[in-house]
């Protein structure tokens, strides 16, 4: 019982639980009412359109890809229905039309990966100018608002309880998302493509029809959030969510994804969504600015894969040392270089 | 006739005679477009606006030749230029020589992180790029406090710069800033060809593990691509800083798209292994004939640039898989048939030896 403790405590998300309760210590002690449900929904609101993306972001990594357009995504749809507003048309269709354009871009994303078998590095990136570039297009250097009352309040009122739409809406997808990972078939595809696409492709799975799908639900959660933020804030730039996905992949690999694909859990990225929030939270009381806390952001992201490649490779050596059997050296070359990363 | 040409050219080479070709296309289209597009002063401003693009695109395409990626270049040239802009505003007298061997230091320093990061602690060239984007953005913000450089306190020869000519004939100049970037393309052109550091980028990026096995030190070698790239964004801070005097903590914000735009546009393949300075040089140029033209032309506002080029990123990088892999294809097959004709020929002339 105390090894299995142990065992867990020494996993990943132990370690990130540990990081977590450190920084809600500091947190408490600093602000006195800091775990008042009030509280914690404010912590939450500031950055639940990041929250939500994260979600879909980890079937993308897990399926051994990336989605670098996801921050543009977001501008593009809420300049989109920004200005379909603006210019007369009702606040639903906008929606609808924003979401559509998620979808249909996010398709075309993993046609250009899945089908056309390009690297989704350069495919994304493609999106990441692109998508901004057509924000651009659709509001120039003006600021959209104005938007109709019942949509702001949406954005920036409770809805049920204390909680706001946009967190309820995160709660909703969150439990289909951990339920689809690691209870359902598609859940298992990802990880199957993202291990290895061509073991996937031998044993009948379509890693093509996977992939697209991914990609299409990145395109439309995206989306999503990017309306979600147009009500948040009630207005919209062409900027709108500029640098967000540097953030959201953050807290991706934060949470014990692996970059290489194929491993990672909800849960580990659920407890780092959380730990970021609490952090952001926590740097602010410090009285760290905004693009400080970015660059502290960037360093955590490097940290997350360096440590457990450095521990990995300690690990390795002392192992060698103390058992002669292991004297001869391992093919490390053989050796997937993901193992390092995920067993932490 | 085709198979005559397959045996003599590889399909990397196709590329570039591609690239050639539409940007002379795009040129002249813009030319039977735009009143006066070969003048002198339009000319002068388009070989300007490459300069500091193609150093920093020279960097990168060593780096992404190792099948990796440094997008941090722009932080890079931020931070040195401001860093250096500062030093001459405090120091005036201090020497030319000087300030761009300060500024290439500093920027070697910040590439040899990424290099250690990504070469020693196996971090993956895009999370640990995409970190120190934000890390040194973050050092020039706390280093400046917000603070402008300023054109009116840098000694005032680093105001005349920009202007030097090296060579001018009937008002085309050659500046000296664009002298330098052609200077540094040609040299990591020549790095590639003939180095056996050049050699070993190639063998890096087209298979790690091969690499490896064979006992290339593809670490050493990835860790000096990184370094130098740094080396290079600083020498591009410098120009930087040279050609817009004022520098905020903003200054070349989003530069490392348009590089890394330019260099797969040029063809330098994403996956590593493939690629030359002659495609980037190319790449650069049409992004910049796009970009500076397409605004003179037909009143196209300047927010669509972005647009496109997303769009040049996509289609050059699925126009490169889909044709090149089809010249490969075409390659391979004519290299095939003519190896088992000459096969065929030698076991022919041994037959004859054992029948006599």
């Amino acid at each position: 019982m105390a090894r299995e403790l142990v065992r867990r405590l020494r996993s990943w998300e132990g370690l990130l639980l540990a990081f977590l309760l450190v920084v809600l210590a500091y947190n408490v002690t600093r602000v006195p009412n800091f775990l008042t449900v009030s509280n914690q929904v404010n912590l939450f609101q500031l950055g639940i359109e990041k929250a939500i993306v994260v979600l879909i972001m980890t079937f993308v990594i897990i399926s051994g890809e990336i989605d670098l357009s996801v921050a543009s995504m977001m501008g593009l749809s809420a300049a989109i229905t920004g200005s379909l507003y603006e210019s007369g048309a009702p606040m639903p269709l906008a929606i609808l039309v924003a979401l559509g354009v998620g979808a249909a871009f996010g398709l075309l994303n993993g046609y250009f990966v899945a089908v056309v078998g390009l690297s989704s590095l350069a495919v994304t990136l493609a999106g990441y100018v692109g998508f901004r570039g057509l924000a651009r297009l659709l509001v120039q250097d003006r600021s959209v608002g104005g938007f109709p009352d019942w949509f702001a309040h949406l954005g920036q009122h409770a809805l049920v309880g204390p909680l706001t739409l946009s967190i309820l809406i995160f709660a909703a997808l969150a439990i289909i998302a951990t339920v689809v990972l690691h209870f359902s078939g598609l859940g298992r595809l990802t990880y199957v493509v993202g291990n290895s696409a061509q073991v996937a492709r031998f044993s009948g799975v379509s890693v093509a029809r996977t992939k697209i799908i991914i990609f299409m639900m990145s395109g439309l959660i995206s989306a999503l959030a990017g309306v979600l933020m147009a009500a948040r804030l009630g207005a919209v730039r062409a900027s709108t969510a500029e640098g967000f996905e540097l953030d959201i992949i953050t807290v991706v690999l934060l949470g014990g994804v692996s970059i290489f694909g194929g491993v990672g859990s909800m849960i580990g990225v659920l407890l780092s969504t959380y730990l970021v929030l609490n952090l952001r939270n926590g740097l602010i009381i410090a009285g760290v600015t905004g693009n400080t806390q970015t660059g502290i952001i960037g360093l955590l992201l490097i940290l997350s894969v360096l440590i457990p490649n450095l521990a990995g490779r300690v690990r390795e050596r002392l192992r060698r040392q103390t058992d002669p059997s292991m004297r001869a050296p391992p093919d490390r070359l053989m050796e997937p270089t993901r193992s390092s990363a995920a067993s932490g | 006739m085709s198979d005559a040409i397959l045996r003599r050219v590889r399909p990397e080479q196709f590329r570039e005679v591609i690239l050639l070709v539409v940007t002379v296309g795009l040129l002249l289209f813009f030319a039977s477009q735009i009143p006066n597009y070969f003048d002198p002063r339009s000319v002068n401003r388009l070989t300007t606006g490459l300069a500091i693009t193609l150093v920093v695109a020279v960097g990168q395409v060593l780096v992404v030749l190792t099948r990796n990626i440094d997008l941090s270049v722009s932080s890079m040239v931020g931070l040195t230029a401001y860093v250096v802009g500062t030093l001459l505003t405090r120091s005036q007298d201090m020497p030319a020589l000087v300030a761009v061997v300060l500024a290439m230091a500093m920027g070697l320093g910040l590439g040899s992180i990424n290099g250690l990061i990504v070469a020693y602690g196996g971090v993956p060239a895009i999370i640990t790029t995409l970190g120190t984007l934000a890390l040194y953005r973050v050092v020039l913000v706390e280093f400046s406090g917000a603070r402008t450089v300023t054109t009116a306190d840098l000694p005032d020869w680093l105001n005349d710069v920009p202007s030097a000519t090296v060579l001018s004939a009937g008002g085309y100049d050659l500046r000296l800033m664009v002298a330098i970037a052609l200077l540094v393309a040609l040299l990591g052109q020549l790095t590639l060809r003939y180095l056996p550091f050049g050699r070993r980028l190639y063998a890096i990026g087209s298979n790690p593990e091969a690499a490896r096995i064979a006992g290339l030190p593809a670490q050493r070698t990835v860790f000096s691509a990184f370094a130098i790239c740094g080396a290079l964004s600083g020498l591009a801070g410098f120009m930087f800083l040279v050609r817009f005097g004022n520098i905020t903590v903003t200054a070349a914000q989003g530069l490392e798209l348009q590089v890394v735009a330019a260099v797969v546009v040029g063809g330098v393949n994403i996956f590593g292994g493939s690629g030359s300075m002659i495609g980037a040089l190319l790449g650069v140029l049409m992004i910049e004939t796009l970009q500076q033209s397409l605004l003179r032309w037909a009143g196209i506002s300047e927010f669509v640039k972005d647009a496109i080029l997303g769009l040049l990123i996509l289609i050059a990088v699925t126009a490169d898989t889909i044709i090149l892999g089809r010249l490969r294809e075409m390659w391979v097959r004519v290299r095939r048939r003519d190896q088992a004709r000459s096969q065929a020929t030698f076991a022919e002339e041994r037959g004859v030896v054992h029948g006599a």
